[in-house]
């Protein structure tokens, strides 16, 4: 989401150890809210200096490639490049740990509180701001694509929309169709 | 007892087969996510799901801990781990492995072509996440005027949305939503 500015190549000097790397995606991890992106580009890139803008660009094209978590799947792609097996588990676990252990805390509170009217009344307020949120998060992204002149992929995110957000179809079924349709499409754009 | 472990393989399968359609992250798989839990097993109403993904968004970390809230609503914290290990196992090995040969074919024309074909899925699922769960969210016409405000206001201005959720919170406890 955030504008990446060139920078000229220049191979990072520093590779983390295990350790580092399990602190670093803990402190993404914890100061991320929502867009835990942002956060790890400012650590790998601005402050520890371990991917240099090209290669953290690089990294996170691979990672919207692939299909997951986008953030979980860089953890694992970086945790590999710098440390092996063990840097990707340990990143992984870095990023994933904090926030697992908070959020069945609080898991645990819902399950006995959830009910309480006082606290009913705030999730209900805090779901509307986190829905409205999604939404504009969700504009944000089209944006390129309304500034594009139509053509293919505008009717497939249309599709994509119709047909999960309002029709409410398996998203199995849709995207069975939609991605080999959408693939020959860009295939036949390309030429 | 094998009921319990009925359900964590139902969790298990489920959420590794989701994970490969999360196209474009975790929340691209929000609108299965609701059909499953509220409307094809029960395991939650609405207002349930509405609260944990406001839960979610309010913990710091990535947007797919909403899967260890759904696990641990449905099997404790069993749910928790195996919902979360099957939402993110799967694609954390095919990063693993696509991660090695990606320099031989990160400038291939058909990486180029999938990458094309794939955004605009991903665009729709995003909007169509958003559509779902502001669904969820608006069972009242303030709940409804909170959404497109803050809609509004994080699409113009640049806050931190924890602002936002403070002052809806605020809204809420007062009664007025």
């Amino acid at each position: 989401m955030s504008a990446t500015t060139p920078i000229p190549v220049q191979p990072a000097p520093i590779a983390p150890n295990p350790l580092e790397l399990f602190i670093a995606f803990s402190l993404i991890s914890v100061s991320g809210f929502g867009g835990v992106l942002y956060w790890s580009r400012r650590m790998m890139v601005d402050e520890r200096k371990w991917l240099t803008a090209e290669e953290f660009n690089e990294a996170y094209a691979l990672c919207n490639f692939l299909p997951g978590p986008n953030i979980v799947n860089f953890s694992v792609v970086f945790g590999r490049q710098v440390g092996g097996t063990v840097g990707a588990l340990v990143a992984l676990l870095g990023l994933l740990g904090p926030p697992f252990l908070l959020v069945t805390l609080l898991g645990l509170l819902y399950a006995h509180y959830g009910e309480i009217a006082a606290l009913q009344r705030v999730l209900a307020g805090v779901a509307a701001a986190a829905a409205g949120l999604t939404i504009s998060t969700s504009i944000k992204m089209a944006g390129p694509l309304l500034r594009e002149r139509p053509g293919f992929a505008h009717g497939v995110a249309m599709a994509s929309f119709l047909a999960v957000g309002v029709l409410r179809w398996p998203i199995y079924w849709v995207l069975g169709v939609l991605i080999p349709a959408s693939i020959a499409l860009a295939w036949c754009m390309r030429r | 007892m094998s009921s319990e472990i009925g359900t964590l393989l139902t969790l298990a399968g489920y959420f590794a087969l989701l994970s490969l359609f999360a196209i474009g992250g975790a929340n691209a798989a929000l609108p299965e996510m609701h059909r499953l839990a509220v409307e094809v097993m029960h395991w939650m109403s609405d207002r349930q799901f509405a609260d944990m993904f406001a839960i979610a968004q309010m913990t710091p970390g990535p947007n797919v801990i909403v899967v260890t809230l759904i696990g641990y609503h449905v099997a404790g914290l069993p749910g928790a781990l195996v919902a979360t290990l099957a939402m993110c196992g799967p694609t954390c090995v095919f990063a693993f492995f696509v991660g090695q040969v990606w320099d031989r074919f990160k400038d291939a024309p058909w990486r180029l072509v999938i990458q094309a074909a794939l955004v605009p899925v991903s665009i729709g699922l995003i909007g169509a996440s958003a559509a779902v769960v502001a669904r969820a969210a608006s069972p009242s016409l303030v709940a409804a005027a909170v959404i497109v405000l803050t809609a509004l206001v994080t699409y113009t201005v640049r806050v931190n949305p924890l602002w936002i959720f403070a002052g809806a919170a605020l809204l809420g406890l007062g009664g007025l939503i």
